[in-house]
């Protein structure tokens, strides 16, 4: 009886100590944010792939040419001032900029741009191939990238459009480091790479101050950024998966800002006092595929009447309201060379009549694979129903990501809904993903929607998608990508349906968040609070 | 032969302590053997490509090809487990495909937050559940009895998710009486420095009372969800193994010669229930070192159940195996420990 009370008086105690109310307002100069950062594999600007990871390289490093948080639509000068490109396009030389530092203290060098970009090429990691692409190989950059004290000469192999150049070495990959620092933790050959999972090395606005997976990322400013200190001398980045809980915390005044609430979670802060909802384009584009392996899906009327099979209006007005809205073209609106025409609408009616003057036979039955994840799985079930009126019948199958993505490597789907990010911002990057296929074969894996897919363009888009891509002539360059948007709106097997947007929650105190069309345009270091 | 006869005398037998501990390390070898053979022949089987969750969905099929070779999945199922289980008996469980960090870093960062919030709950669970059940068989059909039915019966059928939702909506949201997500508040991460790696020890360790305040506040809501299905579950065995008694002669016997109702209860019946309730209690608390993957997704509570989930998500079969060890061991060691408490409180077992 004496332990029974000992412990029920312990067990008061210890409520009482939790009953009281808990102070809820983060200091003026702390941004605390609350998002799901488990997607992050590694935070190396070698490796770093995902969304999360994007975001945090944009605000630790530097790339000599970048679109800034000023303004996410022009490439502007960076840790290089100035640039010159040759007169047979071959060769681009960068002026470094004076007086940058990186967070160790170290000025940065030529030799460091050189090392970065050997780094990335020899780690041979995920993002790798947006630098490949220009022809480099551990075996030939020392070349291909050489310095001149101040000057950092760029060549190249391969036909590109200067900007097409300019956008690749602004990508995440081309991020600078500092090469001695990051030298100086290699083990066993790894090029520093362990070192820089857990460190920052970078010449950006903020330093990684505490990186634990799946659960915190604090970013230091860095008062010597060589466009200015930020205002924040902390952003805080918690972890919480949950939309639900991020809200109750933004409207209990534990954080700032919440990055993964749903559109009922965002419709539900609506009015609420001291929170404000922030809209922001996005460069993902969604859309439905059909495997070119499947029989059933092989006929082009199959395709032009699907794109007649997609409530587009009624899905962006009502479920992804706030999340989507309708585009179906590759290259996303808002950016140079988007064709913004939507030229499709629902209409059953003209799908059927489509599917009989070809002679097809309906239903058609077939499955699609979606990820099991709520935005997806409601949008796949809206498409299934729709689809039904015009007499194809899908079966939904819902999927981790992995199990997704394994079977879409694989090409053993038969239709699938799924997205697509350009990985820099050239509209060669859709093009080639959405209108080229250089091999069909099995063994010739590509990532592209085109091949894995099983679809090969005809010829004359090949050729215009490699032409677009060395077209010197930046307007007659747009025009072509155009051209190659509007061809695939109605020649190729895909139903290009919305444009993602993000929708960001935050105190009312806050300004300056910059959230661009991708997550490497995601800066914190104009932010401010009132 | 010269070391024995044929009736055994003079044999040179080891004593019996060190035959109990080799057969039961024995045991536990076997056990987790076949528990890692099993969990890792799933892994491989299941429809997902590990290499992706490294290499992302676009890269070469260069990147690709080496990932899959430093994987070692090139190899034949069998000589890949060798490979693993030769690591493991090195103490190295690899690398997580997901983190790219060492898994056993992992687990020591993962382990200790389901630990602290585990025995916080079965704490709960046992103070609350025990006395509960006892009184619920005591005034069978009371209306002790029903409520203890009702909470019982909430505990089992509602979703941890929707309590865990509604406790932070009243709780934190409404009343703000504890803490939000997450196992402290944001300004006291790291303050103290990680000893156990339970915040609520290290800030005592430290000495530290505005940590302790404040992680307790973060903790109470979770714990008490999970301590509640906890209660549900040793309430109502409680009762069962209470009723069981309470109808033995033994019982009547005491009550006949004239023994308090307080002294029947909690001196005989209560006494003789104990070595039922160690098993009730360590399946319990077993079941809560595993991880309850929900409560940690509600709670951003960075523990081992969403680790796995994760990783079992994403083929990352070498976290997902490093787990495995980890819950395996949790069963073998609380069995072992509920063995050594049936010896202490039932002199039949010795």
């Amino acid at each position: 009886m004496k332990h029974l009370r000992l412990t029920m008086a312990a067990g008061l105690l210890a409520s009482a100590l939790a009953i009281s109310p808990l102070a809820a307002q983060t200091p003026d100069n702390v941004l605390v944010v609350a998002q799901n950062i488990d997607d992050i594999v590694t935070i190396d600007p070698a490796s770093a792939y995902e969304f999360s990871s994007g975001e945090y390289v944009a605000n630790t490093y530097d790339t000599l040419v970048r679109y800034d948080a000023m303004d996410t639509t022009v490439l502007a000068p960076a840790l290089a001032t100035e640039w010159d490109i040759d007169a047979a396009n071959k060769i681009v030389t960068f002026a470094l900029r004076d007086g940058v530092t990186f967070h160790s203290g170290n000025p940065l060098r030529g030799e460091d741009v050189v090392g970065s970009w050997t780094r990335v090429v020899s780690l041979d990691k995920a993002p790798a191939f947006i630098l490949t692409q220009l022809g480099w190989t551990p075996d030939n950059i020392s070349e291909m990238v050489t310095v001149d004290g101040n000057r950092v000469t760029v060549r190249y192999q391969g036909d590109f459009a200067p900007s097409f150049v300019l956008n690749v070495l602004a990508a995440r990959p081309a991020s600078i480091v500092d090469m001695e620092t990051v030298m100086a933790n290699e083990v066993d050959g790894d090029m520093g790479h362990a070192w820089m999972n857990s460190n920052s090395a970078g010449t950006g606005p903020f330093s990684l101050q505490t990186y634990r997976p799946a659960d915190i990322l604090t970013l230091q400013a860095n008062p010597d950024y060589y466009q200015g200190a930020p205002a924040m001398e902390r952003v805080v980045i918690q972890h919480n998966p949950e939309g639900a809980t991020q809200r109750l915390q933004l409207e209990a005044g534990d954080i700032d800002m919440a990055k993964n609430l749903d559109p009922g979670q965002i419709a539900g802060l609506d009015g609420a006092e001291g929170i404000r909802i922030e809209t922001y384009p996005q460069a993902a584009v969604h859309w439905v595929s059909f495997n070119q392996k499947v029989d059933a899906l092989t006929n082009p009327a199959v395709w032009e009447a699907a794109r007649y099979l997609v409530d587009y209006e009624g899905m962006a007005n009502g479920m992804l309201k706030g999340q989507m809205e309708v585009h179906q073209a590759f290259w996303p609106e808002g950016f140079p060379g988007a064709l913004t025409d939507t030229p499709f609408r629902y209409d059953p009616e003209r799908a059927r009549q489509i599917l009989d003057d070809a002679g097809v036979d309906t239903p058609i039955n077939v499955t699609m694979d979606v990820i099991s994840a709520p935005t997806f799985v409601e949008m796949a079930q809206a498409i299934q129903a729709s689809f039904a009126e015009g007499g194809i019948n899908l079966e939904i199958i819902a999927g981790t990501g992995a199990q997704v993505i394994t079977k879409y490597r694989a090409r053993t789907h038969e239709a699938m809904l799924l997205y697509w990010g350009p990985d820099f911002m050239d509209p060669h990057s859709n093009a080639k993903a959405f209108a080229f296929n250089a091999d069909n074969s099995d063994d010739k894996y590509a990532s592209t929607t085109t091949w894995r897919n099983a679809w090969m363009p005809p010829a004359e888009l090949n050729e215009k998608t490699m032409a677009a891509l060395g077209e010197q002539d930046a307007e007659k360059r747009l025009e072509m990508y155009l051209e190659l948007q509007q061809a695939t709106q109605t020649e190729a097997p895909f139903v290009i349906m919305f444009q993602a947007i993000k929708q960001v929650a935050m105190r009312d105190t806050v300004s300056g968040f910059v959230n661009g069309a991708t997550s490497d345009y995601v800066f914190y270091r104009l932010v401010t609070k009132e | 032969m010269a070391l024995t006869d044929r009736t055994g005398e003079g044999r040179a037998s080891l004593p019996p302590w060190i035959k109990t501990t080799f057969l039961t390390l024995g045991s536990i070898a076997v056990t987790m053997l076949g528990l890692l053979f099993v969990t890792f022949i799933i892994g491989r089987v299941m429809p997902i490509d590990p290499v992706l969750a490294i290499v992302g969905e676009r890269a070469s099929q260069s990147t690709y090809d080496a990932v899959f070779e430093e994987l070692g999945l090139d190899k034949p199922l069998i000589v890949q487990f060798g490979y693993y289980i030769w690591d493991v008996l090195h103490l190295d469980f690899g690398t997580s495909l997901l983190n790219a960090r060492p898994v056993s870093e992992d687990i020591a960062r993962v382990f200790p937050a389901t630990l602290e919030l585990a025995t916080l709950g079965i704490f709960f669970g046992i103070v609350l559940g025990v006395p509960l059940g006892v009184l619920a068989a005591v005034r069978k059909g009371s209306w002790i009895d029903q409520v203890a039915r009702v909470v019982a019966l909430v505990g089992y059928s509602m979703p941890i998710f929707w309590l865990g939702l509604m406790g932070l909506l009243i709780f934190y949201g409404i009343l703000g009486w504890v803490g939000g997500p997450g196992r402290v508040g944001i300004f006291y991460v790291d303050v103290v420095p990680p000893v156990t790696g339970m915040i609520l020890i290290d800030a005592l360790l430290d000495r530290n009372w505005d940590v302790f305040k404040n992680a307790f506040s973060h903790i109470i809501l979770p714990a008490a969800l999970l301590g509640y299905y906890s209660l549900a579950y040793i309430s109502r065995m409680t009762r069962s193994f209470m009723l069981e008694q309470l109808s033995a002669e033994y019982i009547t016997t005491a009550r006949v010669k004239g023994m308090s109702e307080w002294d029947v209860v909690w001196k005989h019946a209560v006494k003789n229930i104990r070595v039922q309730l160690i098993t009730v209690i360590a399946l319990s608390y077993a079941t809560l070192l595993e991880g309850s993957v929900l409560t940690e997704i509600i709670f951003s509570w960075p523990g081992i159940g969403s680790y796995i989930t994760t990783a079992l998500l994403s083929a990352d079969m070498n976290a997902v195996l490093g787990g495995t060890v980890v819950v395996g061991l949790v069963f073998i060691l609380l069995n072992i420990f509920s063995d050594l408490l049936y010896k202490v409180f039932d002199p039949r077992a010795r």
